[in-house]
């Protein structure tokens, strides 16, 4: 076995070259090149993170956005339902308020049509009183050749005409 | 076991450091191979692009791979250990891989120095270091009271604390000759086989069928195995550190 056999040769060789050469593996890749492979590393990482964040953060202010967005539209539909009541209660008002003058119209037509129509039928009357009162005065004087004033004629005509 | 034969390379046997012999061998190339194919491997994955290629992703799993680890196991104060575990975790999986290669194909020889407990001894002992250095830090001499375990009665605590210490003066042991065994125990079936394969066929055409072939089929199976085994033993190399470093940073 060369390692027992040798050894008394070659340890202090073996112990110097190998202290040489991890030394400059240790120093030069441990101490020098690995950092700054794993500082890519982190920097990726980090990168990564950052994206991952920003991303995240882009999303929360669409979604803030949306809600807004819904919010405001929510606002809108909603004046303009308010605005459709209105307009819709306006025109139910101004049809009831036009439906009544048309009615109050129509009632005052109406009730001076009555009147004028009582009015006509009263002159008419008088006048037929009129007509049968000198027709009485003049039957009564032909018949019983009793001259009959115009009042009392009157008066029994108006008698004879309310008692039918 | 000629693989496993450390060979100065090019006149260099003779170098010394204060006296003590530091030939470049074959192991020390192969620690350079694997260094530079390592340097390799994470510079391609220095691209920083945000949009990550094929090879960038492969060095930042890997890199996630031991910071969820330390993560894991030790919490947030695990990061800094990352260029540590990292720099373990992939030297010995690189080196346990390339030292798989079969090269001997081509002529070159594959040399495996986690193969080697001078190798994983000096490695476990780095680790075992920190972990006594971040502990004592930490804690003081608080930190011995990592020998005795949470509600531990006290008439228990003379009998506990000596085991508990001899537990983790171990771990060294342990954790070194944990990697040694397992790559050289690899390394030596795959040898037995292959030479079951050149043994039987030089025995004849029969023992080359009959001994040959289903030791092929089994070699290439243990091949799988072993690939597997290099990257395990890296892991729990890595995994056992980094436990025993939540032990000194957390107590607990």
């Amino acid at each position: 076995m060369p390692q027992i056999a040798q050894l008394a040769e070659t340890w202090s060789s073996q112990i110097f070259w190998l202290l040489v050469f991890f030394g400059i593996t240790f120093f030069f890749i441990g101490r020098l090149m690995v950092p700054r492979v794993m500082e890519t590393v982190a920097l990726r990482d980090k990168q990564i993170g950052d994206d991952l964040a920003a991303a995240q953060a882009a999303r929360d202010a669409a979604d803030e956005r949306e809600e807004a967005w819904r919010a405001r539209e929510n606002e809108n539909r909603a004046a303009a339902q308010a605005l459709i009541a209105k307009a819709k209660s306006d025109a139910a008002l101004a049809n009831e308020k036009k439906l009544a003058e048309a009615q109050a119209r129509l009632d005052a037509r109406l009730s001076e049509a009555e009147q004028r129509i009582a009015a006509s039928r009263d002159e008419a009357m008088g006048e037929i009183q009129t007509v049968a009162a000198e027709a009485a005065q003049d039957i009564v004087q032909r018949l019983a050749g009793i001259k009959v004033t115009k009042p009392t004629a009157n008066k029994a005509v108006k008698e004879a005409m309310i008692h039918g | 076991m000629h693989q496993f034969t450390i060979e100065p390379l090019a006149g260099t046997e003779n170098w010394e450091l204060a006296g003590f012999n530091i030939a470049f061998t074959n192991s020390a190339l192969w620690m350079l191979i694997t260094v530079v194919v390592l340097g390799i491997f994470v510079a391609g994955g220095m691209r920083r692009q945000v949009v990550p290629g094929r090879w960038q992703m492969m060095v930042e799993s890997f890199t996630g791979f031991i910071d969820d680890m330390l993560e894991a196991n030790i919490g947030k104060a695990g990061r800094k250990y990352v260029p540590y575990v990292f720099s373990l975790f992939m030297f010995i999986l690189f080196a346990n891989v390339l030292g798989l290669l079969p090269l001997g194909v081509v002529g070159l020889h594959p040399f495996t120095f986690t193969s080697h407990f001078t190798v994983t001894g000096i490695l476990a002992v780095i680790s075992f270091t920190i972990v006594l250095a971040v502990g004592f830090w930490k804690h003081g001499f608080h930190f011995f009271s990592l020998f005795v375990p949470h509600g531990t009665p006290w008439p228990m605590i003379p009998i506990i604390a000596p085991i508990e210490l001899i537990s983790f003066m171990v771990r060294p042991f342990s954790l070194a000759l944990r990697l040694f065994v397992a790559m050289m125990a690899g390394h030596v079936l795959l040898e037995v086989l292959s030479s079951f394969v050149i043994s039987g066929g030089n025995a004849g055409p029969l023992y080359g069928v009959a001994i040959g072939i289903p030791s092929m089929v089994l070699m290439i199976a243990i091949c799988a195995l072993e690939l597997l085994v290099a990257g395990i033993q890296a892991y729990v190399f890595a995994l056992l550190t980094s436990l025993y470093i939540n032990d000194a940073e957390n107590l607990h």
